[in-house]
């Protein structure tokens, strides 16, 4: 997809209107996400209830595709036990890295619109950004 | 309006792009390749070293251009000139070579907000390292640096100054001599980092009271890695290498070494005199197109892009109202969009600009910006670019979903 089209269909609408951009009011986890070398950043909290993500929102600062991109992954996780979580979580950086199947990036529903990204190195950070993040609260949880 | 300068370079000729990222780095014209790329096919050997023709031609070329550099730059003898790598380079040898022996616990090392990290970085290494101290230059909300603030942060316990020439977010040329003036004054040496400052305007280190003065080829038509550090001749006679091997010495025994007389000592290993050979000819370039030239484009090209963007609603321009202080620089954003995603979307249209922190971040947070999108200029791109740039950056906040 080209660069304006995937902004047009997809990103815009998640980055100027994220449905998930919220506080939540009982997260039982929260991660801090950063981009050092371009100063985007994440707060991902998860409402974790037995192995299960209950609910999840994010606030934050950043360029459109790392906004959009955790607004998407939210939707895709919500509601999820965290295996699953962590299986889409591979899909999609594998659809990145350009590995994944067909089948894996179908089941990222929407975000997979983001697979393009793959050919633009210098955004790749801003796409995974969100997905990162939640890999590492979930390690964190595991390593506990 | 056409430029002439134009059918010198190649890369600009290939397609419609619109390149105004020369800040960063800027093209190279067919006379700086092809002095590349003779010294490639003619005289292509190790120089200093060798007693043959081609060693002695290769020797001769690199010589040359340490003497050019001096030339352009004003140093009164070309003994001053150390050949590096780039800016970064040059610093580092200052700050390894000159700070870590001169500073001690209680000094001070004076630097500006505005700094690129190659120029604030050493420092912080300095200073930890020797218990010195950094202390801060604010400017005013445009970049100014003002008398006010200069002479009350430069005190007898500053040792070095080490400031950008001009701003590679601003664009706004500092006050050097006033600062050398009061650094002088107070004893301390001053550096300047003149990476970009020395593409767009004639500099001479004597007037200008520098101890020290860096720049890089690349941003001033030469190839990437050359680059120089100017010191005064006592200052790099009482400094020790910074770097140790090849070529540096006078004598080795087992167990010790005398070095070579400047600047040979700081130029250790083999050189890149191919650069150097390329940094020649973009020198001469320079020269012919001549620095008044290149100003009276850069500000004509900088006062029409300036006011096309302030034509255009939601856009912010940082620095200066006035384009002549903008050195070709054109920092700004435009409200709701991240500049990674104008930069983006952008690239799409042949557009290329430069977005980000710019390797200044103390300089984003003085300015309460995370980062910024910057459009800058060079003497060979065209009223046209401007035009068509200005009117792209109409259309960001549409492709960006407004």
């Amino acid at each position: 997809m080209e660069l304006k089209t995937l902004y047009r269909e997809i990103v815009n609408e998640h980055n100027l209107h994220p449905e998930h951009k919220r506080n939540l009011e009982n997260p039982t986890m929260v991660l801090e996400g950063v981009n050092p070398s371009c100063g985007d950043d994440i707060n991902l909290q998860l409402e974790i209830r037995d192995g299960v993500i209950t609910d999840a929102a994010f606030n934050g600062n950043g360029c459109a595709i790392s906004q959009a991109s955790a607004d998407m992954m939210i939707d895709l996780i919500m509601g999820k036990p965290l295996e699953e979580a962590m299986r889409l979580q591979k899909s999609f950086m594998g659809m990145i890295q350009g590995t994944a199947s067909e089948e894996e990036i179908e089941e990222l529903e929407e975000a997979a619109a983001l697979q393009d990204i793959s050919h633009m190195p210098a955004r790749v950070k801003c796409a995974v950004l969100g997905w990162r993040t939640m890999r590492e609260m979930v390690e964190k949880l595991e390593g506990e | 309006m056409t430029n002439a300068y134009r059918e010198d370079f190649p890369i600009l000729l290939q397609d419609d792009t619109i390149y105004f990222d020369n800040a960063a780095t800027s093209q190279r014209p067919r006379q700086v390749t092809e002095a590349m790329r003779y010294f490639d096919e003619n005289c292509n050997a190790n120089p200093m070293r060798g007693l043959y023709r081609w060693s002695i031609e290769a020797t001769e070329r690199y010589e040359q251009a340490r003497a050019d550099a001096a030339e352009l730059i004003g140093a009164a003898d070309s003994r001053e000139i150390v050949f590096t790598r780039n800016t970064t380079e040059s610093i580092n040898l200052a700050a390894y070579s000159w700070a870590l022996h001169n500073l001690k616990e209680g000094d001070e090392i004076v630097v500006s907000v505005m700094e690129h990290h190659s120029n604030l970085l050493p420092w912080q290494m300095a200073a930890r390292q020797t218990g010195a101290k950094l202390v801060f230059l604010e400017p005013e909300p445009d970049g100014t640096l003002t008398e006010q603030e200069i002479t009350s942060k430069i005190t007898e316990k500053t040792r070095l100054v080490a400031i950008g020439h001009v701003s590679n977010v601003m664009g706004v040329t500092n006050p050097v001599k006033l600062i050398a003036q009061t650094a002088h004054k107070a004893g301390a040496l001053v550096l300047v980092d003149g990476a970009q400052s020395t593409p767009h305007m004639q500099v001479n280190v004597q007037e200008l009271g520098a101890d020290f003065y860096a720049f890089s080829g690349h941003k001033m038509l030469g190839p990437m890695g050359i680059g120089v550090l100017y010191a005064r001749k006592e200052l790099l006679e009482e400094m020790p290498p910074f770097l140790s091997g090849g070529e540096m010495i006078e004598y080795v025994s087992r167990e010790s070494a005398t070095y070579a007389e400047i600047p040979h000592k700081f130029e250790a290993g083999t050189v890149n005199a191919s650069g150097a050979a390329g940094l020649s000819a973009a020198i001469r370039y320079l020269k012919n197109v001549g620095y008044d030239t290149i100003r009276e484009r850069e500000e004509c090209l900088t006062a029409r892009l300036m006011e096309g963007l302030r034509g255009l609603p939601y856009i912010t321009i940082y620095g200066s109202e006035d384009p002549k202080k903008h050195c070709g620089i054109v920092t700004f954003n435009i409200e709701g969009c991240h500049p990674h995603d104008v930069a983006s979307v952008l690239d799409t249209e042949n557009v290329a600009i430069r977005a980000g922190h710019h390797c200044a971040q103390p300089l984003m947070k003085f300015l309460g910006v995370g980062s910024t999108a910057r459009a800058s200029l060079y003497f060979y791109n065209t009223e046209e670019e401007v035009d068509r740039f200005v009117e792209k950056i109409g259309k960001v906040r549409g492709w960006l979903g407004y």
